[in-house]
């Protein structure tokens, strides 16, 4: 691929693979809508340049699976959690990183695991509560 | 309405929402002869009994991609889970209102998708009776079955050639609410499938082949024009494309995003003054100068309120305070055009579709026949999208590159190029005798425009004898616009401070004084008041009750608010808590009339997501300028609510058979209110200035006074 080494994986991701579900929020790792998994753990892909990723195994929403079965996905479903849905992959691939450390996570854990990722129409409570579910259907 | 049937079988129904019911019928068309450009508005039956509904209105997370078709599938009759859905694209002469604003998309929508459904389920029912020979009164329908007298059935897939034949209905009979079996009851976002996959469904993941992606440099202050600008560094980055001057403005064409923001940044462009650089500090004083003055424009005007006041026992007067606010929808402006000499290709997301394209046509001098404009689902709307600044600015790029362009606002470029919510300031007097609120008088002083319809009528309108409202504006080179809730969501946190206020100087009941005044308001013969007495009354009643209002544990404080807007009555109630000494905002118990609930599910998180916007913006949004220039340009300087701030929301909605009315905002402005009033009750504080963030000393436990 021929893009500049200080390009964001998010815009790679989004412009040149053309894998749009990893969305721009801020620019500046602050809203969380840009979250991607690198080697497992969630990171924003907006801060972090092709020159910082390489060899790294990446993970975004449309790799999380194929046709939304993974548990997380499953429990966003049930949930009925989307207002908008333009931070959801986001807070998703948030969610299935910290629920792979955690699997049994409390309640304090979860509002602090996705405190980083801001929902503009505050669907948090069902956020919360998909993520709780989720941890059910991981254990 | 217009029928045509299908080459490949099916019925295609295109329905104008308000002529639904008028025989229109058009000669049949063969599908593949079908332009889907200018044959949109449809409800669709294959063979097998499949349907598509479009949804006319923009989705901006309201849910009425959900909801709309909803009710089109009620009164035709089909099962929810045989429906698929699909966005109409704009064409008001069937859609008439494709806008999303008001929180008006069910209310109007209401009857004429109503109808709209049961004027095709009557033709493919008088088709399938044509076929039998038999009277169409004797069959029933049930899920996309039409099934005779004598107990045959035929499903809509079978019927549906015939039934696009058939002359289109008048007067066909509507539901029963009683027998409602998809109104009323749980349906996922129909687009939850694609938002969990992360599937591209948003302007900003729209491309085409050939298209490139334009960063625009707008003035950095307000009031300020570009002087000269040198674009050698930026020309020289590899990737650019183009860099194009239109207006004060200066585009930064690029392969990619990343591209043209960068090279966007090392335009070296010289601004200079052309009209006041303002500051907050001066707004400030221009409003509180406005309040002061007597330059007022009267909008409602009942007894004498100057004699009250002069005859009362006791006055009450106070001043309310709010910024300017940015609307942070979580997806930045954006804007897809493709301007060419034989068509205007606009895609994209944006709340007023038509009224845009007509400024685009108008801009570009070209027909509006010319324009198609694709509405994309929008991550977040709040009022910032039913300006069409960025499509304008997309359009006139395209015009001037010749080639498929997208506009891409950054974050920065979003807070920083906003139209904003006007920064407003309301001072309420009252005045008391004998134990009455007997004078009531507000006045406005707003940024560049005030209170608009029937605002001034809302409640305490009509409750007390004498009442006015005035208002006065100062106008400025600020750009303002709607903000979800326009002036109730400051207006009613001023007011429902004010009453909290006014019951404690009146030593009364806080509920009992909101309840007593709203006797005054039954058998009113003034139209202007809209809002129902009965209804409200029985909000506040359910709040009182859902919310365990007066019957909290030791350490529990309260505060109460009830509020009408957008045609809907609701009441919150705050739990606040003390933790460790700071007073936390712990639970709203919210209690919503609007009628008939299309969608509870879709409905309840509306809800919940209004009250939590009302209480994050309320504690924390702050938004100045200095010198023309915007303080805070992306969330490390402005703060939005996050998860760990977000109280817990309890909603509860009336039941009843009234037709729906708003739901996408009326449940923000009450939020302000009802947590200020709680926090008064647990510090003794009264909080007059939003955000409440910027008073700590406000939100503090009073100190303890130590005695020895």
């Amino acid at each position: 691929m021929d893009v500049s080494e200080d390009m964001p994986l998010l815009w790679v991701l989004r412009d040149h693979l053309d894998l749009a579900g990893t969305k721009y929020g801020c620019g500046i790792a602050l809203c969380g809508s840009c979250t991607v998994h690198l080697d497992g753990i969630a990171v924003r892909s907006c801060a972090l340049t092709m020159s910082m990723v390489e060899g790294k195994s990446i993970t975004t929403i449309e790799g999380l699976s194929q046709d939304g079965s993974h548990p997380v996905q499953q429990a966003w479903k049930e949930i009925d959690v989307p207002q908008c849905g333009y931070c959801q992959a986001g807070q998703i691939m948030t969610a299935s990183a910290f629920l792979e450390k955690n699997p049994n996570p409390d309640a304090d854990e979860i509002k602090e695991a996705m405190n980083g990722n801001i929902c503009r129409c505050a669907s948090y409570s069902r956020i919360f509560k998909a993520v709780e579910l989720a941890s059910t259907k991981m254990a | 309405m217009r029928t045509s049937s299908l080459a490949g079988g099916g019925l295609i129904i295109g329905f104008n929402l308000f002529q639904a019911c008028k025989p229109k019928a058009a000669a049949p068309i063969d599908l593949a002869s079908l332009n889907y450009n200018d044959f949109n508005a449809f409800i669709k039956i294959a063979d097998n009994g499949a349907v598509t509904i479009f949804s006319p209105n923009p989705e901006i997370g309201q849910g009425v991609k959900t909801s709309m078709p909803m009710i089109i599938a009620e009164e035709l009759d089909v099962a929810w889970n045989n429906v698929h859905v699909e966005q109409g694209i704009l064409d008001t002469h069937n859609y008439t209102r494709q806008v999303a604003g008001g929180s008006q998309s069910i209310r109007f929508g209401w009857e004429p998708l109503r109808q709209t459904g049961a004027t095709a389920r009557q033709m493919l029912v008088n088709a399938a009776a044509a076929r039998w020979g038999v009277d169409p009164s004797e069959c029933t329908t049930n899920e996309g079955v039409i099934t005779n007298a004598a107990g045959e059935s035929l499903g809509y897939g079978e019927v549906v050639k015939e039934a696009a034949a058939m002359e289109v209905p008048d007067n066909v009979k509507l539901k029963s609410i009683k027998d409602f079996k998809i109104i009323g009851k749980d349906a996922a976002n129909v687009d939850i499938d694609e938002i969990i996959t992360g599937k591209p469904l948003f302007g900003s993941d729209y491309k085409t082949p050939g298209m490139v992606y334009a960063s625009v440099m707008r003035p950095p202050a307000f009031g300020q024009k570009l002087e000269s600008f040198d674009d050698t560094e930026t020309r020289s980055v590899p990737g650019v494309t183009d860099v194009l001057k239109f207006g004060e403005k200066i585009a930064v064409l690029a392969n990619d995003t990343w591209t043209a923001m960068k090279a966007k940044k090392l335009l070296k462009a010289t601004w200079k003054a052309d009209t006041t650089l303002e500051s907050t500090e001066d707004h400030d004083t221009i409003l509180l100068g406005l309040l002061d003055g007597n330059k007022f424009e009267t909008l409602r005007a009942d007894g004498n309120v100057k004699k009250a006041f002069a005859e009362a026992d006791k006055v009450l007067e106070r001043t309310y305070e709010s910024p300017f606010l940015p609307h942070n929808c979580l997806e930045p402006m954006n804007f897809y055009a493709d301007v060419t000499d034989e068509k205007i290709h606009l895609v994209g997301p944006i709340q007023t579709p038509e009224r845009t394209a007509m400024m685009i046509a108008e801009m570009l001098d070209r027909e509006m026949n010319q324009v198609h404009l694709e509405m994309t689902r929008m991550g977040g709307g709040f009022g910032r999208r039913l300006y069409g600044d960025f499509a304008m600015e997309a359009a006139e790029i395209s015009n001037l590159a010749r080639k498929p362009i997208k506009v891409i606002f950054s974050r920065e470029d979003d807070m920083a190029d906003g139209i904003y919510r006007p920064a407003i300031k309301y001072r309420i007097k009252a005045a008391i005798k004998d134990g009455k609120v007997t004078g009531y008088h507000l006045k406005e002083a707003a940024i560049n425009s005030n209170m608009y319809g029937l605002i001034p009528n809302f409640f305490p309108a009509g409750a007390i004898e004498n009442y006015q409202v005035d208002v006065a504006k100062y106008n400025s080179n600020i750009t303002t616009g709607a903000w979800r809730a326009p002036y109730t969501n400051f207006l009613a946190f001023a007011e429902q401070s004010f009453f909290d206020e006014l019951a404690e100087t009146m030593e009364t009941d806080k509920v009992q004084l909101r309840l007593d005044l709203l006797q005054n308001v039954k058998g009113t013969k003034d139209d202007r008041i809209q809002y129902s007495p009965e209804r409200m009354e029985k909000v506040i009643k359910m709040a009182v009750d859902k919310s365990g209002w007066g019957k909290q544990p030791e350490g529990v404080f309260q505060g109460f608010v009830n509020y009408y807007c957008h045609n809907s009555h609701v009441a919150e109630v705050a739990n606040v808590v003390v933790e460790d000494g700071t007073p936390v905002v712990k639970k709203i118990t919210c209690v919503v009339d609007c009628g008939i609930v299309v969608n509870p599910l879709g409905a309840m998180n509306q809800a919940e997501g209004g009250v939590i916007d009302g209480v994050g913006h309320a504690m924390f949004g702050d938004f100045a300028f200095k010198d023309g220039e915007p303080q805070a340009k992306n969330f490390d300087k402005y703060r939005l609510i996050r998860m760990s701030e977000a109280p817990e929301v309890e909603v509860h909605f009336m039941k009843n058979e009234f037709s729906p009315t708003g739901l996408g905002e009326p449940t923000l402005p009450p939020a302000g209110g009802a947590i200020a009033n709680a926090m008064k009750a647990a510090t003794g504080k009264r909080l007059y200035k939003q955000p409440f963030t910027k008073y700590p000393e406000l939100l503090s436990m009073p100190q303890k006074e130590i005695i020895g």
